[in-house]
Parts: structure tokens; sequence; C-alpha cells
């Protein structure tokens, strides 16, 4: 699934238009401390978190995810969508909660993170 | 040894905003040098933690870059105010961070062992009133 399939699947709006959205994501996941995704994320995850600060990017960009998604149309800062923007990271906003977001992922076949990683 | 790079960065203490910068400048320059995807993504990671680690716990330090042929090195040094029990602070679930910290989904106590689990060889060496330094290398073969 590329980010422009995972965009239509959860009625997202992208928030983040220069960066690549033929990037393929390889599985979900939603944690909203940023301290166990840095521990756990893989690269090319689509992450769900509520966090919407800096460091949200610089663990995105570092772990070299596929896209960030924001559940219910929660709104991320300004200065951390220009650090997306600058860095190549998709922001994906929904009005989905979490769990739905989740459920819709997996319903299209995403698998979660491989847990050998 | 000669070192093909040398590299300092200094951290300031409480700057959440900007943490990250030094890694992400780190992740960059190694890529550019043609480090392999696999340690790339081990020293960002413990280079991430480490920086953080500046930010949220110390008064203030000094992350340096060390590349040589076989390893790349990464050198954490802070000004205070060291660490009391270094091995309940290497105990993953341990946290002294500040409510400011965890607000931001930092402080599950997953940095040092996290550091530790990704660096080839690990290091930390701290006392009260001095400071703290940690020092990680990763080999650059398998």
């Amino acid at each position: 699934m590329t980010v422009a399939e995972l965009i239509k699947l959860i009625d997202a709006k992208d928030m983040t238009p220069e960066a690549d959205k033929s990037v393929e994501v390889s599985c979900g996941y939603t944690c909203d401390l940023l301290s166990w995704v840095m521990a756990h994320g893989t690269a090319g995850m689509a992450w769900v978190t509520v966090q919407t600060h800096m460091n949200v990017i610089a663990v995105a960009s570092l772990m070299e995810m596929a896209a960030v998604i924001i559940p219910e149309d929660i709104e991320m800062e300004a200065p951390s969508l220009e650090k997306a923007q600058s860095e190549g990271i998709n922001v994906l906003q929904t009005p989905l909660t979490a769990y739905e977001i989740c459920a819709r992922l997996a319903a299209a076949g995403l698998p979660g993170k491989n847990r050998e990683v | 040894m000669a070192y093909i790079l040398e590299k300092s960065f200094p951290v300031e203490a409480g700057a959440y905003t900007t943490a990250g910068e030094a890694s992400t400048t780190i992740k960059r320059t190694l890529k550019q040098l043609g480090i392999s995807a696999e340690v790339l993504r081990h020293v960002s990671v413990a280079c991430y933690e480490v920086e953080l680690n500046l930010v949220i716990h110390s008064l203030g330090g000094t992350l340096t870059l060390l590349v040589d042929p076989e390893k790349v090195t990464l050198i954490s040094k802070d000004v205070g105010p060291g660490i009391p029990d270094i091995d309940m602070a290497m105990t993953e679930g341990f946290s002294t961070a500040s409510a400011e910290a965890r607000t931001l989904g930092f402080g599950a106590g997953m940095g040092l062992p996290n550091m530790k689990r990704n660096a080839t060889e690990f290091d930390i060496q701290s006392e009260v009133g001095v400071g703290t330094t940690i020092t990680m290398s990763f080999a650059l073969a398998s």
C-alpha cells in the first residue's frame, strides 16, 4: 500500500503536500509514548499518534517512517508541519479515531510490525 | 587512530523544540559517507535517545561523532547533575523525567536500555555533581 492509497483508505487530509505519496507503507502502529516508539518503530511504518509536537517528526524521520497519522481531526502545530515538509515526512489528518484507523488498516491487509525487528 | 570524521554538537538543557537536530544532522552526515542502512538505523536511534537525555536530564552537554574505518563512535558528555544509581537508571521502565517531558511522550524509562541495545559497545560513567559521559560504538562490518 502506498501513502496515496492510505490517504483514501482513512479519509485523510494530506497535511504535507510536498512529501512523496508513492512511498510504500510496510506496517501499521499506534502509540503516544515517543520513547516507546523509538524502541519499537520500524522503517515504512504508518504511525498513529495524538502527539503533534516537533519531536514526533524527529522520531518519524529518524526511523524512516512512511507516514504519521493524526486521529480525530487533531491539528498538528505549524512548526511541526513545516519540519515534516522539509524532512519529507507525510503527515495525514483524519476524523477517524485511532481505533477506527487501525481497523481499516488491518481490514485492508496491512500487518502490524514484525515482532522480530 | 586517524578519524575520517570528527564533529561536535552542543546540546542545550530543556530545549525540547530543537531536540533531534543534532541526531538528524549526524544521520545525514553518515548517510553521505555511505554507511549501511542497518548501522545507520542503530546509530540514529541511540543518538536520538542520548540527545534527548541531554535535553531532559542534563544541565547541558556535547554530543561528539567520531568515524574511523572500523566503527562509528558517539560520545555524550554533560556538565551534570550526574546519576546517583546507574544500575537503577539502566533498568527498563525506571525514569526520573519531569512532568513536562512526560507530557511530550518521553520518560518511559526506555532511553538508556535502548541505547545499549542498539550499540555494539556501550559505556556509562557518572559522578554526582560532576556529570555523565556515555560512549557508544557501532561496528561498521557485521
